[in-house]
């Protein structure tokens, strides 16, 4: 049984690259890959929920984080997922730095194509899982 | 005369991207700590409590903070409350506004009701914060730590 993979941005409310790794997960789940993905709110894996567990346990997670403290990448990995990628909204930035990111509550232009252009590289890794997994 | 830190009050919103009251709760707090009591509020990242932030844990051990949960599993209080301290005030969106989820929006774009309930519950979070901070200011000072009140839903 194929089950979704979780897209899991980091829930930085007061930095504008919380707000684009947010936005990237917003365009793969509902834009780009809606069939095979589904957003997973971090803030669910806090509490020590043990049904919320077994549900990353089971599921492939992509995360998304907004800064080096990486709060996605190392929950999911704590509550027992598994992080098949860790990316981060900085390193996406360095390779298009003509896109630069403002606002929080909402992004500027620059900040929505990055979040775009994230989301791109995202769903390029959600394909290559999804064919490892068809293989 | 020696400046004493200041008093401030954090906000723990659960951000939940799932549903439309995640974004409220997101929207909300950001609205208090930039436009309603900006020099009152700090916001302390839920998912640092777990991935070791140490800050947070403290300021949330001796601050105090609210925490501002879209749905009745209430993540951003019981969080608080494992990793540092009970909140002293927690706030449910679900409970605060009428309208069920698929009346505020998606979770990515909020409508009308979305918004109006983002106004609303950031009046109550105000509200809170400045009803924290004059009751610690009137106790009486006896340690170097004073515990804050904690203030119960609906007072």
């Amino acid at each position: 049984m194929n089950r979704k993979i979780c897209i899991v941005p980091c829930s930085g409310i007061g930095k504008t690259y919380g707000s684009v790794a947010r936005e990237g997960a917003f365009i793969v789940t509902e834009d780009l890959r809606p069939e095979t993905t589904r957003i997973m709110a971090l803030s669910r894996l806090v509490p020590d929920d043990s049904d919320v567990r077994v549900e990353i346990a089971l599921a492939e997670s992509i995360t998304i984080d907004g800064c080096k403290l990486a709060c996605a990448a190392k929950v999911v990995a704590e509550t027992g997922g598994t992080v098949a990628h860790a990316l981060q909204v900085l390193d996406v930035y360095r390779k298009h730095r003509d896109l630069k990111p403002a606002g929080i509550a909402e992004l500027n232009e620059g900040g929505k194509r990055l979040a775009a252009v994230l989301a791109e590289e995202v769903a390029a890794l959600v394909d290559n899982m999804e064919g490892k997994h068809d293989a | 005369m020696p400046e004493l830190p200041r008093k401030k009050v954090g906000l723990v919103s659960c951000s939940g991207e799932e549903m439309a009251e995640g974004t409220v709760t997101r929207l909300a707090t950001l609205k208090v700590l930039e436009e309603l009591r900006p020099d009152k509020t700090v916001t302390i990242c839920l998912p640092l409590f777990l991935a070791g932030g140490e800050e947070e844990r403290t300021f949330a051990r001796f601050y105090p903070t609210i925490t501002i949960d879209g749905c009745e599993k209430r993540c951003a209080a019981k969080g608080t409350e494992r990793y540092s301290s009970k909140p002293a005030v927690s706030i449910v969106v679900t409970e605060s506004c009428d309208a069920a989820s698929c009346g505020l929006g998606s979770a990515r774009h909020l409508n009308d009701a979305g918004r109006f309930a983002v106004t609303k519950v950031a009046g109550e979070i105000a509200l809170k914060v400045d009803r924290l901070l004059e009751d610690a200011w009137k106790k009486p000072r006896r340690t170097s730590v004073d515990p804050f009140p904690i203030i119960q839903e609906g007072s």
